[in-house]
This record gives C-alpha cells, structure tokens and sequence, in this order.
C-alpha cells in the first residue's frame, strides 16, 4: 500500500485544493484577479504614481485625460491617476482592515453567544440588537462629532455597525450545530472547550462568514467613499476615492473625466469582491467537492 | 453464590431525568412556572465487563435520552451512575471519556464534515495523548481493524456509504480501547446483507478484547442476536429485564410479550393472524396514571389503572414491572 | 386470466446508469405482490415508474399495461388521468405527501377532484374512508394538521388518501420503514383487512422480508436492476433458487436461531450499473458462480409459479 505517499495531510482543507477549485470557476478566477491587481496596486503605489498625488499645480487644473496624465487632473491640478493609486491603498487599508476586524470580534463574540450558557447568550444578543437599532448615519455623525473626523474614527465606525450582524451570523450556525451528533460525539470523546469551537465548529461556520466579508468589503469601500464625500472620513488632502467622487462632483460641469475616473475604481472593486465572494462559497464546502478519484 | 471480585462495569441507580419545556420569550422571568417533562425515572441497570446489554424501546421510550445521560451529555436529575465502582460526577468525567466510546445512530451526521476520515479515527490520541509519531500509519492501522482500505483514510464524511461510515465511527470508537461502547441502533438505515458484517464486527470485538456494549434498538432481531441481556422501555420506565434467550422464550411483560408478537416473520406458514398490540404509544405530555402501559394492555385490571407497579424481580436476574405478571 | 398489472421487458436508465435492466412483472385483481431488494436494486425506480413518475431525465422503454392500458408511450395527460382514477400511491414518509399548511380535511377532498360529488358528500366520504382505515375520532381528525398527527396516525391517512379514488393499483413504497414495530404490526393488519374488500391489485415495494411474509402472495425479487425471481411467497421463502434470494433470506436475521451471536452476510458489492456486466450481475458475489455465468443468464421456469434468472439451476 505505497501508493498513498502521505494519506494524511495536516491540513483539514488543503488550500492548493480550494485554491484550484476556486481558480476553476470562472467568476471566482476573474474576483481573485481583480482584487490581487488591487492590492498589488495599494502596496506598490507610491512606486507607480506617475506623479505626486498631493502636488498642487493650478496652473493645470482639470485637464481631460492625455498622454501626460491618463486621467487628467483635478481642480487643484493634482494627478487623477496618482490620487485614485494612493486612494487604492487607503479604500483597501481601511476596508480590509475595518471588516477584518469585525469579522474576528463578531465571529467571537457570535461564538460564545452561541455555545456559552444561556444568561451570556442573553447578555449579548440585548447589547448587539441595541447597536445595531441605532441608526447608522446618525451613530457614524454622533461618533465623528465626538472623535473628529479621520480614517481612525471612520474605521471605528464601521467596526461597531458590523460586528452585530456577523455576530448574529456566526450565532445563529452555532446554534443549529452545536447539538449536532458530531459535536455530541466530540463531547463523548473528551475533546476539550477550544478544541470543539476552533476545530470543529469553526470550520462549519466560518465559510458563510467569509463570503458575507467578502461581499461586505466592497459596502465598506462604498461607506468610506459616503463619508468621505461627506468630508466625514479620509482628511483631505489625503487621497481616497470618496472625496475625489466630491471634489468630481463639484467640478462636473467643467470636467466630467475626473467623476468617471474615479468611479472605475470603486465599482471594479465592488464586482472583484463579490465574485470572490460568490467563488469561495463553493471552493470552501467539501461537500461540493468531486468524489477523489 | 460467591460475590464478584470486582464490581460491575457500569452501574445506573435510581435514575432521574426531568427537561424543562422550553417556554416563552419571557421564560427567564417566570422561573417558578417551567413546565417540567419527566422523561426517565426509576432507571436501574448494570453493565458487566464484556457483556452485551440490549436496550429496546419504541420511538419516545427514552433509550437514546437515557445513553445520552449515562456519557454525560445530559444533566440527570436525580440518581446515581457509578463506573468501575466509582461514582460519576463532573468533576471525573474526564477519565469516563477515555474509557468509553458512543456509536451514534447517523454515523454520517456524527463526524465532523470537514475533516478527512485519516483525521477522524486518530482524533481520540490527540484529544487524550499519546500523540502517535506516525499519525498516518495509526490510521491506516485503525481503519484496518475494521476492515477498510487505506485509501478511505483521504475520504470525507459525506463520500462515505453508510456501511463505510459505520466501520469508521467503529475505528474512531476502538481508538482508545475504550472498556465500555454504547451503540445507538448500530444497523439502522443499512441492508440485511450489511448489517451483519457490522454486528459481527462488534462480535469479534467483544470477543477479542473483552469490550462492554449496551445496545440501543427497536430492532427485535439484531438485539436477540447481539445481546447476553435485555431491558426494556416504556415511556421512560424499564418495564422489563433478563438474559435475552428467557426474556424471548417466555416475557413477563405484556408489552414484551406484545413486542415481540409484532415482529413481522418472513416465514409465510407463521402468519400472525390476531394483532397483538393496538394504540399507540402516549405522548409523555399525558403520561397515563398507573401503569403507563395499561391503555394498551391486553391483560389491565382496575389495580392497573391506580397504583404504579415497581420493578421487582421474579427470577435470579429477571425484573418485570407489572402487578399480575410472575 | 386478467392480469391488472403487466410490465414487460422494463428498462430505465438516467444518463449512463442502467437503473432498471428488463424488468418484468405481473399482478391480477385480489393480489398482493410484493416486491423487494436491497438499496441500490432498482425496486424504488419501478416503483415510480408504475405511477407515471420517472424521476426528470429518464430514459424508458418497454412496456406498462395498467387494466390493458400502455403507459409508457402514452401522452402526459392521459397517463396523468390514469394516476389520478386507476393507480394510487403510498409513501414511505407520509409526512411529505401531504400539503403541510392545508388541514387533512381539506386534502382529502380536493383528492377527489375527478368526482361529481358536492363538498359535503366529499367530507362524508373522507372521513368514512378515515375511519375504516381505523383512524380514532375521524371528525377531528378531519381539522388537523399533519405534524399534529402521529407516524402511525398519517400512514393511515395516507392510505385512506390512496383508497378514495378507488384505484385499480395500489402501490406502496415501503409503507412500514419509518415505524415502530407495533405500529409497524397494525400497518400490516390494516393492509390485511383492506385487500379482503379491496377489488384491485396491491403492490408492497419493501425491503423487509418480514413485511413480505406477512402480506405477499406473491414475490419479485429484485437485484441489480433486474427481477432475479419470482413466485409464490412461499416457494421464495421455503424454496429459494436463485443464490441471490436464498442469500438474502439466510441473512435475514429475524428466523436465525441464536448461535454464537455471528450472522451471515453477502460479501461482495453491487456491480457499477453504468457499466453493467455481460453475463449475470450476482455472479461476483455468488458462491455458485461458474464460467458460465459470463453468460447472460436464461430465464427459468421452476414451477407454473416460479422462475429465476440463473445459469445454475436445474430446471
């Protein structure tokens, strides 16, 4: 029997496997490679901006795209092309960073409300439906008129407004599973505490979280662009893709390139998200998985 | 008789399981008015080392609810449950894992989905040590035991057929040579031609290494053939207990009698012309006064009907509850 | 003679898989028939087949005669008009044959479209049909819900369903799987007392011997999409030729006597049907297997009863 050089990988889902399952669908493929070509942009940006994206040149203000800038210029005269490749790395920083975050606390604290004793569950169920009965827009002004506005503030923000929703997600599976036979068999075998939550529930219930951050990247851009817009979120002049939408929208009329501009972007990520999003829900389910041959 | 040198492997006394109704949403408020189910009372059985006790019962007689109870996984009310003479409490529970193992009735739903089956059957050494140096060849050992490839070993749960999965949650439960196995319906959902090569397995298993099993079914047929002894259940009650061979040749009980007089026989020349049993089960939300059993018994009298019988016994290692059998 | 029932030379096949390999059967009014196997044999398929309900994608040939009618070449509708006036089913989980949001009441009648009776004269027949299919407080049971009724409660139901259309056919798919054994027990008396006043033909698709022995007058037994025997249910039982069937008998637990608690078993699998074997499909599992068992294997004929598809047996 040495056909089988090693029948027991360590991992529990090889990720080469779902890497490859995932790479075989043709929408997952395209949402990896464009959020991949996104990321590379955030982290290669200050070495491919053309030009400086802070530089202010009025003399060349709201230029139409050319040779020598791609996407022309904004009213100050700064480069569009620059500013949307800095703002990529800020649009992706402060989602990737904001759902992350929540996505880990609400999993946790989903977890404990849904395997804990009852009086936590209760506990926590009354403090996530009261965070999140507040009215979004009013609890994000409410925080950034105490905080002041900035990335920080802004990421606090979203934090607090998502973790319910992925608390509740993650509470409501460990509920349906906790009473499982096969968590009841983990039970009888002695398994302990943190062994049945991070290897056996975790695992069941993290795939439906993943795909709901996946596909929650994407609002967060679109919220961070909002507030932005606002004047609420990224401090100008730092570049972000909501506040060059704004400073697009004020100067529409004289020059419609820089709102188109800086549109792409954001809807190129919101479709890669999604498509990620979509693709890892089936590369992630074994159950979905072709019989080994 | 002479008294055993050790005492017997399992022992259940006087054993009490009550659930509380799940109430309203306001359930926490009203404490003092839960509605309390009793679903197992006056429960007493002992396992010996390597025997094969039989539990029968029909759906809602409590014998999953009281296996359940007797690993632990259910909070029991009142009574007592002892293993090697020791009673069991939550603070030792730890030490009852390592030495008993559970078989559950969907062995499918009872690995978990996302690990491989090499992973599975080798889980209980890394739960309780020592881990093995070669985890791959323990589990290509262990799936040997119980007849399976080594391949199996990179399958999934959900890839296995049921007969597959069965000897996979056997491997898993002889990991740790457990000393007692509790087996929930070990053939349901499988064909004649199957079931047999899993409860010989269990045989061979009990035979070799001298395991204690106690067996869960309604099935008549696999419990007259795996077990040394029998209890039944009614409605959460042991209504009748003894070596299977007598408990078949002649029971004491009615409901045993009607049991095993509905057991539909293959052999045509055997028809069974008068039905045995009518009615059905009651729900335990009206449990009957009296014996539980008397609404359907063929042989009730008013006694019946008014006073609840104990159990008793009406020959060395026989016990009936019923007040006109014996 | 009559027959009610003819299958002949049944093949069904979903893509690649053969799930049904020439299938042939018989049932006259009065009787009860029964057909069994393990997973796998095909015995569900012909079930849903005789009812006109092939699973979607299904490839069928040969022929059905229901009272003399062809079913597989006819149109949708008429077969549907067959389903609903000559042939009846029972499941094996009532639970999901009934509407769970419409009482049993109103199911049972609108069951009975095709008739011209007023709704009232509809009710009054619902619930004479429930209690004669012994249905306890049949009124009452009339306003419930089917997760307020009990297992045994809606397999009652469901046969009082299959029973008010008056069918020719009535076919059950394992009917006593999901209860318990005294349940089990009244199902069998039930079906009993009903082919006494029942005109047509029952067909009892199961795969518990026990079930068979107690209601069969005659066996089809079933193996690998094929009806490897077939005769009266005594013959099958005390007089077994096929090895199939008498393997399948031996390991039927329930009329072994207890030895050393080890039970006989079939070794072996059921070949791939995608790629059916030549010669006969047992014969890899089979202890009397020969060369010539490569063969197809001829049909039989071991009594005006009896048959089998077996290359090794004396006729």
């Amino acid at each position: 029997m040495s056909s089988a050089a090693d029948p027991l990988p360590r991992k529990t889902l090889p990720l080469p496997a779902s890497l490859r399952r995932l790479m075989a669908d043709r929408m997952g493929a395209a949402g990896a490679f464009i959020v991949l070509f996104l990321l590379a942009i955030a982290i290669i940006a200050p070495w491919i901006a053309p030009y400086d994206p802070l530089k202010i040149n009025v003399k060349a203000k709201l230029l139409a795209p050319s040779w020598e800038h791609w996407a022309g210029t904004d009213h100050l005269g700064r480069d569009t092309l620059s500013r949307l490749i800095l703002g990529t790395r800020n649009a992706l920083w402060i989602a990737l960073t904001a759902t992350g975050l929540a996505g880990v606390i609400g999993m946790i604290l989903g977890l404990i409300a849904g395997y804990g004793p009852r009086w936590i569950d209760g506990i926590l169920v009354l403090l996530l439906d009261s965070l999140s009965s507040l009215p979004m827009i009013m609890f994000a002004l409410a925080v950034i008129t105490v905080l002041g506005p900035g990335t920080q503030t802004l990421m606090l923000v979203i934090v607090l407004v998502s973790i319910p929703g992925y608390a509740r997600l993650i509470r409501a599976q460990v509920l349906t599973l906790k009473n499982a036979d096969f968590i009841q068999a983990e039970r009888v075998m002695g398994a302990s505490l943190p062994r049945i939550l991070l290897v056996h529930l975790l695992p069941n219930v993290v795939g439906p979280l993943v795909i709901v951050l996946s596909m929650d990247v994407p609002v967060v851009i679109m919220l961070e662009a909002g507030l932005s817009y606002l004047n609420l979120g990224v401090k100008p002049p730092e570049p972000s893709w909501g506040n060059m939408l704004y400073d697009g929208y004020t100067s529409l009329r004289q020059q419609p390139s820089l709102v188109i501009a800086a549109g792409i972007p954001l809807i190129l990520a919101t479709l890669g998200f999604t498509f990620l999003g979509e693709g890892l829900r089936d590369a992630l389910d074994p159950k979905l998985q072709k019989r080994l041959p | 008789m002479t008294a055993p040198a050790k005492p017997p492997l399992y022992v259940v006394e006087n054993l009490r399981l009550d659930m509380v109704l799940p109430g309203g949403p306001l359930a926490l408020l009203q404490r003092s008015d839960r509605r309390v189910l009793n679903i197992l009372d006056d429960i007493s059985l002992q396992v010996e080392r390597g025997e094969t006790l039989g539990l029968v019962g029909e759906s809602g007689s409590g014998k999953t609810t009281l296996a359940r109870a007797m690993l632990g996984l259910l909070p029991i009310s009142s009574g007592k449950l002892s293993m090697n003479g020791q009673e069991l409490t939550p603070g030792n529970m730890a030490q009852l894992r390592r030495a008993t193992a559970m078989m559950f009735q969907d062995p499918i739903a009872s690995l978990s989905p996302r690990m491989r089956v090499g992973d599975l059957v080798t889980e209980p050494f890394i739960i309780h040590g020592p881990r093995p140096a070669d985890r791959a060849a323990t589990a290509r050992a262990l799936l040997a035991q119980v007849g399976l490839p080594p391949e199996m070993a990179q399958r999934y749960p959900h890839e296995l057929s049921g007969g597959q999965a069965r000897r996979v949650c056997t491997a898993r439960a002889l990991a740790l040579e457990p000393a007692f196995v509790i087996a929930d319906e070990p053939t349901a959902g499988l064909d004649v031609s199957v079931q047999g090569e899993i409860l010989n397995l269990l045989a061979d298993l009990k035979e070799q290494r001298g395991i204690s099993f106690l067996i869960i079914t309604h099935n008549l047929a696999v419990i007259r053939h795996t077990s040394d002894r029998i209890g039944i259940l009614y409605l959460g009650r042991l209504v009748e207990s003894g070596p299977t061979r007598e408990v078949f040749r002649a029971p004491a009980h009615p409901y045993t009698a009607s049991l095993i007089a509905s057991e539909p026989d293959p052999d045509p020349r055997r028809r069974r012309q008068e039905l045995a049993i009518k009615g059905e089960i009651p729900s335990l939300l009206r449990r009957p006064s009296g014996c539980e059993f008397h609404s359907r018994c063929p042989i009730a009298e008013v006694i019946c009907h008014q006073t609840r019988p104990s159990l008793r016994q009406i020959a060395p290692g026989r016990s009936v509850r019923c007040h006109l059998a014996g | 003679m009559t027959e009610l029932l003819e299958v002949t030379d049944l093949r069904l096949s979903y893509g690649k898989l053969h799930a049904l390999r020439g299938a042939n059967l018989q049932a006259r009014a009065g009787e009860v028939i029964g057909i069994v196997g393990e997973s796998g044999c095909g015995k569900s398929t012909l079930a849903s087949a005789l009812i006109g309900l092939p699973a979607e994608g299904a490839a069928l040939s040969g022929s059905i005669k229901i009272a003399g009618q062809e079913m597989v070449a006819a149109s949708a509708a008429s077969r549907r008009a067959l389903r609903g006036d000559r042939v009846a089913m029972i499941f094996q989980d009532p639970m999901t044959a009934f509407n769970p949001v419409l009482t049993l009441g109103d199911q049972l009648i609108d069951f009975q479209h095709r008739s011209h009776l007023s709704r009232k004269e509809k009710r009054a027949k619902a619930r004479d049909m429930l209690a004669s299919v012994g249905l306890p407080d049949p009124d009452l049971a009339l306003k419930r819900y089917m997760h307020e009724l009990s297992g045994g409660m809606r397999q009652r139901a469901s046969i009082a369903a299959a029973l008010l259309v008056s069918p020719d056919l009535l076919i059950a798919d394992e009917p006593t799987t999901a209860l318990d054994v005294t349940m089990e027990a009244q199902i069998i008396h039930l079906f009993r007392q009903l082919r006494a006043h029942h005109h047509g033909a029952i067909v009892i698709v199961t795969h518990h011997l026990g079930v068979v022995g107690e209601l069969c007058d005659r066996v089809y037994v079933m193996y690998a999409g094929e009806v490897v025997e077939e005769g009266t249910v005594d013959e099958i039982y005390h007089s077994p030729r096929h090895p199939y069937t008498a393997a399948l008998i031996a390991c039927d637990p329930m009329h072994l006597e207890v030895t050393d608690q080890r039970l006989p078993t079939i070794p072996g699998r059921l070949p791939d049907l995608t790629n059916p074997p030549r010669g006969c499909a047992f014969a890899s599992r089979c202890v009397k297997a020969a060369a010539i068992c490569a063969e197809p294997p001829p049909r039989k004929r071991l009594s005006p009863t009896q048959a089998a598809l077996c290359h090794r047996i004396a006729e």
